[in-house]
């Protein structure tokens, strides 16, 4: 009862400066926990961590897991699961695979400038399809999502070898395998402009969300508390951009560029990679899916039914098709995540994907997501990816037995659920 | 009288041969709180969740305002102006006050996203008239008292103009202090001309709130009454024993007077 939040009790004298910030305490502590283990591992490696090379490495391998975590989040917000989400990924890899190699290059010729996009939309509606086809069987005829998706789990995977006769397809369309990585980077101009567009539309955003709270008569944070918010948005968006812009492109593949468009390369020049298409992508997909779980209906109903079933069918809501479109998203997205880790390989193969539904599911699970249902957010399963992803590399890299490193990462999952129960008996939530 | 506000006729519904209400009619005026009093299994919940378009009947007449209509789901009841709270409340626990206040009618803006800064401010309106001192209008509601959830299921109900108001056991999980909260927001929507159908197993709370009252035992009407008409005596043999007073007007399921004394 302690909550002052009524119009007329404005209340600018926050308590402290953290409350009137009114930062996600949860967010916090999960980014605390990752700038540790990065500082942890930096200093093991010594110093070979926290490079512009390894970060820009560990965003480009986060990216496929990361999409596919998102689209988790809805799964398990609405008390679901999927286990199928790598095998589905490698069934849309093959369907990529043989439409640009095989189908359209018969109709289009080889090489064509359509290509790439043409593949990209035939495997995310693929995955569409398939998502709703099992969205179907749990919503409409009760099958449970854990068995749906333990069958699909192994139908897709050799559904995938079926289509491949179990071969390696490649290599891809050399414009599709530029969202795979570091075959594909904006360069630095262009990431620098996407990085301020980026910033003005989070200051523009912000601005808005005051004045629409104004304009109701709502409390709103002291305009130093919005400053600090803005600030700190701003330096991590642009920090970014500048740590891409530091990872040099090496001397002998820019000659190779230069030499490729007919010219010779001045001596001492040098540039970075920049932004990579890949985590462009991811960065689109976390905006809409953002967009999704907070300002419309559909989100409103996925986080409804998640908390309550008996209650949102009870007002109206149509659950069935909700669990059909929350599958078919996500199916939608395998698709894209399957574009990602196909491009990156270059090739699609019979074992793409193999295993990521554990890290797709650990990831939004890390990321704050609860198997009860009902709690998750989209930017917390990124994170979780994220910090999956260090730990693996970063192990990697000091040189930790592959064994131990599947070990440190298990039981990191246990202990990271743990400490977000224990969070949450504490703050009541 | 005027006409009533809703007047089920003949109701009649079974669950695998068992006759869960059987032959029952009951009528429900503007401005009147009509108490449905019954043991376990009565049949009161499965004849409201009929009006409540919870459950289909197998025969029987729903007439709103003298015009008959037809419920099949719960949107039908809610476009004829009937909004249930129900016992276990029906919030998603998840959400805020309003968002579950909303939950189903959410108010957009021109381009089609969720307003919540217009439906905040909605919220904020009602429930400084149900309740002024609600102030937890951003935490989950899990995180409120059993009176305050209470009166977010009541705002929901009465903020989309609710004409017929049913209550199923709207005081079960109160305490002493909430429980009058909910008994002066009764006395106020009555004033504003609902009509209210209240499911209680609480005499007490019936002859403080009900203006009439209608006894059902075995999926029978025992009879209906004016609360000022008949005693608490009176009405626990009506549940108990099917024995219909002097003062109400006995209904298929009232046993005859001989055979309740012999």
């Amino acid at each position: 009862m302690s909550d002052t939040a009524l119009p007329g009790s404005k209340n600018p004298a926050a308590r402290n400066f953290f409350s009137a910030l009114q930062l996600d305490t949860r967010l916090l502590g999960m980014i605390g926990a990752f700038v540790v283990l990065c500082l942890v591992f930096n200093v093991v490696t010594d110093g070979r961590f926290l490079t512009p090379r390894n970060i820009f490495n560990l965003t480009i391998q986060t990216v496929s897991v990361a999409i596919m975590a998102t689209g988790m989040v809805f799964v398990i917000v609405t008390r679901h699961i999927d286990l199928s989400v790598g095998s589905l990924l490698a069934t849309v890899a093959a369907v990529m695979a043989v439409v640009q190699t095989d189908i359209l290059p018969d109709y289009l010729g080889l090489g064509h400038p359509a290509i790439w996009i043409l593949a990209i939309l035939a495997g995310v509606i693929v995955g569409i399809v398939i998502g709703a086809f099992q969205g179907w069987m749990i919503g409409y005829l009760g099958i449970p999502a854990f068995i749906v998706t333990l069958g699909g789990l192994l139908v897709w995977r050799n559904v995938a070898w079926f289509i491949t006769d179990g071969q390696t397809i490649g290599p891809l369309d050399e414009t599709f395998t530029k969202i795979g990585g570091i075959g594909g980077t904006m360069g630095e101009t262009a990431s620098w402009i996407v990085g301020v567009l980026a910033v003005v539309a989070a200051i523009g955003l912000q601005l808005a969300s005051r004045r629409r709270k104004a304009s109701h008569g709502f409390p709103i944070k002291p305009v130093w508390a919005e400053a600090t918010m803005i600030a700190i948005t701003g330096i991590a968006i642009l920090g970014f951009v500048w740590i891409v812009n530091a990872y040099d492109i090496p001397k002998a593949r820019l000659r190779r560029i230069f030499e490729a468009a007919g010219e010779t390369m001045p001596d001492g020049f040098t540039t970075g990679y920049g932004i990579p298409y890949s985590v462009l992508l991811l960065i689109v997909v976390a905006v809409i899916m953002t967009v999704v779980a907070r300002r419309t209906r559909l989100g409103r109903y996925i986080f409804a039914t998640g908390g309550n079933p008996d209650a949102a069918e009870l007002s109206g809501i149509n659950t069935r098709l909700l669990t059909v479109k929350v599958f078919a998203i996500m199916g939608g997205l395998c698709g894209l995540a399957a574009a990602v880790a196909a491009a990156r390989l270059g090739f699609s193969t019979n074992d793409i994907g193999t295993l990521d539904e554990l890290r797709v599911i650990a990831a939004a699970v890390i990321g704050g997501t609860a198997l009860a249902g009902g709690v998750g957010t989209i930017y917390g399963a990124i994170l979780g990816a994220l910090i999956m992803q260090s730990l693996q590399s970063g192990m990697a890299m000091v040189g930790v037995d592959a064994p131990l490193q599947n070990i440190v990462v298990g039981t990191v999952l246990v202990l990271a659920v743990l400490v977000d129960i224990l969070y949450r008996k504490r703050t009541g939530e | 009288m005027t006409t009533p506000l809703v007047e089920m006729k003949d109701m009649c519904i079974s669950f695998g041969g068992v006759h869960a209400v059987d032959h029952v009619s009951v009528d429900l005026h503007p401005g009147e709180v009509v108490g449905l009093l019954g043991h376990n299994g009565a049949g009161k919940s499965t004849l409201i969740k009929i009006l409540s378009g919870a459950y289909k009947a197998d025969s029987g007449q729903i007439l709103i305002e003298g015009k008959e209509v037809h419920i099949h789901s719960p949107r039908d009841a809610r476009h004829h102006n009937i909004e249930t709270i129900y016992q276990t409340l029906a919030l998603a626990d998840n959400l805020d006050a309003a968002s579950n206040l909303f939950l189903g009618r959410e108010l957009t803006s021109s381009l089609g996203f969720v307003d919540d800064d217009a439906m905040e401010a909605e919220t904020r309106k009602i429930m400084g008239r149900l309740n002024p001192n609600f102030k937890k209008f951003h935490a989950p509601v899990k995180a409120l008292s059993g009176g305050q959830r209470q009166s977010v299921a009541i705002a929901r109900a009465v903020y989309f103009n609710a004409k017929i108001l049913i209550m199923d056991e709207p005081t079960a999980a109160l305490g002493v202090h909430e429980t009058q909260m909910v008994a002066e927001l009764i006395q106020e929507l009555k004033k504003q001309g609902l009509g209210i159908f209240l499911i209680s197993h609480d005499i007490h709370d019936v002859f403080q709130l009900c203006d009439r009252l209608a006894v059902m035992k075995n999926g029978q009407l025992v009879g209906t009454a004016k609360t000022s008409d008949v005693t608490d005596d009176d009405v626990l043999g009506m549940i108990i024993l099917g024995k219909c007073p002097p003062g109400a007007v006995p209904g298929p399921g009232a046993i005859a007077e001989e055979a309740a004394s012999g």
